[in-house]
């Protein structure tokens, strides 16, 4: 640890970023699974983050108290992913192009209402200091996790034992598995695939909060950048699992620390380069998670995007 | 006679319907302002004289509207095909970054047409090279057109952040990164007794080419066929994939020049304005012109208008200059929304099979 101080301050940097980083990725890419197993994807996520960012940010600075945020941004998002659920419910709607226009629509709403919100500081979620007892400033600093970070993992693991065991689960898994069994049980797909969407919303708003409350920790109009988009992608690179999500969104964490972290010892060289390291890197994955000669295994298989 | 009434009347959905969905969503938004405490009358009185209510305001509604007809060509062209790519928004950096790195070398050595000619050229397969990669990942790999195409927005912007901060930055732009400007006479001018340049008639030029592509030619209606039912396509020995590649290219170079026309027209050098969004309104535009080249043309030119008008509802009525934004995101969800009534409305039908339906 003494030869190198270098690499081990990049890779203390890229851990404590991937775990910063990931809240976000990991709420929108659950808040997807559920959609896509029901059969239905929401391209919309992306609006929906953003505008789950700006509502919390809105509220946290209008009441000060940042968690009545984190719900008010996740009833946004709730309202967001019941319209893009009764929209698709319409028959003959592409849910692809309903997703464009929400996410055209979330982006004009939260922009539209936070301009205002772009000055002023809002009170911020409390970090847990996880790291005092190492006595190491930097390790310190890098073990201070946002209490969501957890909520987002036992989620994962709560959805992963629901879609196994649960009968609603069941329920779900057969919607989007197939949607003649489910017609024949007496399900009605629309009504569990709106609950799925809303839901989903739910969850991605709850993730743009994390943006704005705690990382990076302000409201702007930059601030989402395509993270909603990158966890849609995320969800087919873990195959409709919560618990490869988790995993997933832990990797692009940490792939959207790398810039940050090297220009901390001085490598500022390629630095947009470097941000655009999730990008590329969800992109590589799509090339080489998917394949035209079979249709991919654990996929949902009433979901479109896939077919 | 009757027959001919007919097919007006069938024909005639594909114009009501939009225009109907334009006036729901300007009530729905006419709705929201009143809540706002705007006056709504005032809002679409003002988007009027800022778009289209002098020649000043027409001109700076046409210079708007010839990047949103070359991006929304970007999307109308796959999407015949079936694919939903909506990545205008990266070609357009893409070419416009490509053409003002190429023109570093040559601009002021070479005479002026020679340096515009290569730039456009460059621009034109930068930006067809980059949706064309699209087409080829869904077509070889399978990886969904609309997430790749989206992805890519986002690293080229990348791209053109980090070419103008490091290699090709011009050490004189302090606050705004560029690359070096090009000399005033390797600028493109105005066309002849107007103040907009030459992008809306190649923007124009270009929907016509297209449209005769797709409408009225083999290859047209071959891409047609498998936009249609791609199954049927293969089994017919249609050559798919190489049509899916080719028009992905036609759409990415239309946005490509888009981006030539903003680095050579308006802002002399590549910069972060050139991701000022035309591709994004590019999107919408060709939806509402139903993905036909050629009804884009009064499609962009409205959304060009509005457009020019958001400085003026952004001054006199205090709103925030997203408010074209969100006035574009409602009228995106009414349009969709109003997909599911085609064929349901009996009006539109052919009279007999209105009559059977009773």
């Amino acid at each position: 640890m003494t030869s190198d101080p270098g690499i081990w301050t990049v890779l203390l940097a890229i851990f404590a970023g991937a775990i910063r980083v990931s809240t976000p990725f990991l709420f929108v890419s659950l808040g997807e699974c559920l959609t896509e197993k029901s059969g239905r994807i929401n391209l919309g996520l992306e609006g929906t983050l953003i505008f789950g960012a700006m509502s919390a940010y809105a509220t946290a600075y209008g009441t000060g108290s940042p968690w009545l945020g984190v719900l008010v941004a996740g009833f946004a998002g709730l309202g967001l992913g019941t319209l893009h659920g009764l929209l698709c419910n319409l028959p003959r709607i592409n849910d692809v192009a309903v997703g464009i226009a929400l996410m055209l629509f979330g982006t004009g709403l939260a922009f539209f209402f936070g301009k205002p919100f772009i000055q002023p500081a809002a009170p911020r979620l409390p970090g847990l200091p996880l790291g005092d007892w190492t006595g190491n400033p930097a390790i310190a600093a890098a073990l201070e996790i946002n209490p969501l970070f957890f909520v987002g993992a036992a989620l994962a693991l709560l959805m992963a034992w629901g879609f196994k065991t649960t009968r609603w689960g069941l329920i779900v898994r057969m919607v989007g598995d197939s949607a003649a069994a489910a017609r024949a049980m007496g399900y009605s797909l629309s009504q569990v695939r709106l609950i799925c969407t809303a839901l989903g919303g739910f969850l991605s708003g709850i993730g743009g909060s994390f943006l704005s409350l705690s990382y990076p920790g302000s409201w702007n109009e930059g601030l989402s950048s395509g993270q909603g988009l990158i966890a849609v992608a995320l969800v087919i690179f873990a195959r409709w699992n919560p618990l490869r999500c988790f995993i997933a969104a832990l990797l692009f964490g940490g792939a959207g620390a790398l810039g940050p972290a090297l220009q901390s010892i001085g490598i500022s060289q390629g630095y947009y380069l470097f941000n655009a390291a999730p990008y590329i890197l969800t992109l590589l994955i799509m090339i080489a998670s998917v394949s035209p000669k079979r249709s991919l295994k654990d996929a949902p298989s009433e979901l479109t995007i896939t077919r | 006679m009757t027959a001919r009434l007919d097919r007006w009347r069938a024909r005639s959905e594909y114009v009501v319907m939009p225009l109907g969905a334009l006036l729901v969503s300007a009530a729905l938004f006419s709705v929201f302002l009143w809540a706002l405490g705007k006056s709504p009358a005032d809002f679409f009185a003002l988007i009027w004289r800022g778009g289209f209510g002098t020649w000043f305001s027409i001109q700076n509604a046409l210079l708007r509207a010839a990047p949103l007809i070359l991006t929304a060509l970007c999307v109308a062209l796959p999407a015949r095909l079936g694919l939903v790519i909506i990545g205008g928004e990266g070609a357009l950096v893409i070419g416009g970054l490509a053409c003002a790195v190429i023109s570093l070398p040559i601009a002021g050595v070479w005479p002026a047409w020679a340096v515009l000619l290569v730039m456009a050229v460059t621009a034109a397969l930068a930006g067809g090279a980059w949706i064309g990669m699209v087409g080829a990942l869904r077509t070889f790999r399978g990886v969904n057109e609309t997430i790749a195409g989206l992805l890519l927005v986002y690293i080229a912007v990348a791209l053109l952040n980090f070419s103008v901060e490091g290699p090709f930055r011009d050490p004189a732009s302090q606050n705004k990164p560029s690359t070096f400007p090009l000399p005033a006479e390797a600028m493109i001018g105005p066309i002849p007794g107007m103040e907009v340049h030459w992008g809306l008639i190649a923007g124009v030029v270009l929907a016509a080419a297209y449209y005769v592509l797709i409408d009225h030619t083999t290859v047209g209606f071959a891409a047609r066929v498998t936009g249609g039912n791609i199954r049927a396509a293969k089994a017919q020995g249609l050559p798919v994939g190489r049509l899916v590649v080719g028009f992905s290219m036609l759409a990415g170079a239309a946005a490509g020049l888009a981006g030539f026309f903003e680095v050579a027209a308006i802002h002399g050098r590549a910069n972060a304005s050139l991701a000022a969004g035309y591709g994004f309104t590019g999107i919408l535009v060709a939806f509402l012109a139903r993905h036909n080249p050629l009804a884009i043309l009064p499609v962009a030119l409205l959304f060009g208008g509005i457009a020019a008008s958001g400085g003026l509802i952004q001054r006199r009525l205090g709103l925030p200059d997203a408010t074209v934004l969100l006035m574009q995101g409602v009228i995106f969800v009414t349009l969709l929304a109003s997909e599911t009534l085609y064929g349901r409305i009996p009006f539109f039908r052919p009279a007999d099979e209105r009559s059977a339906a009773r």
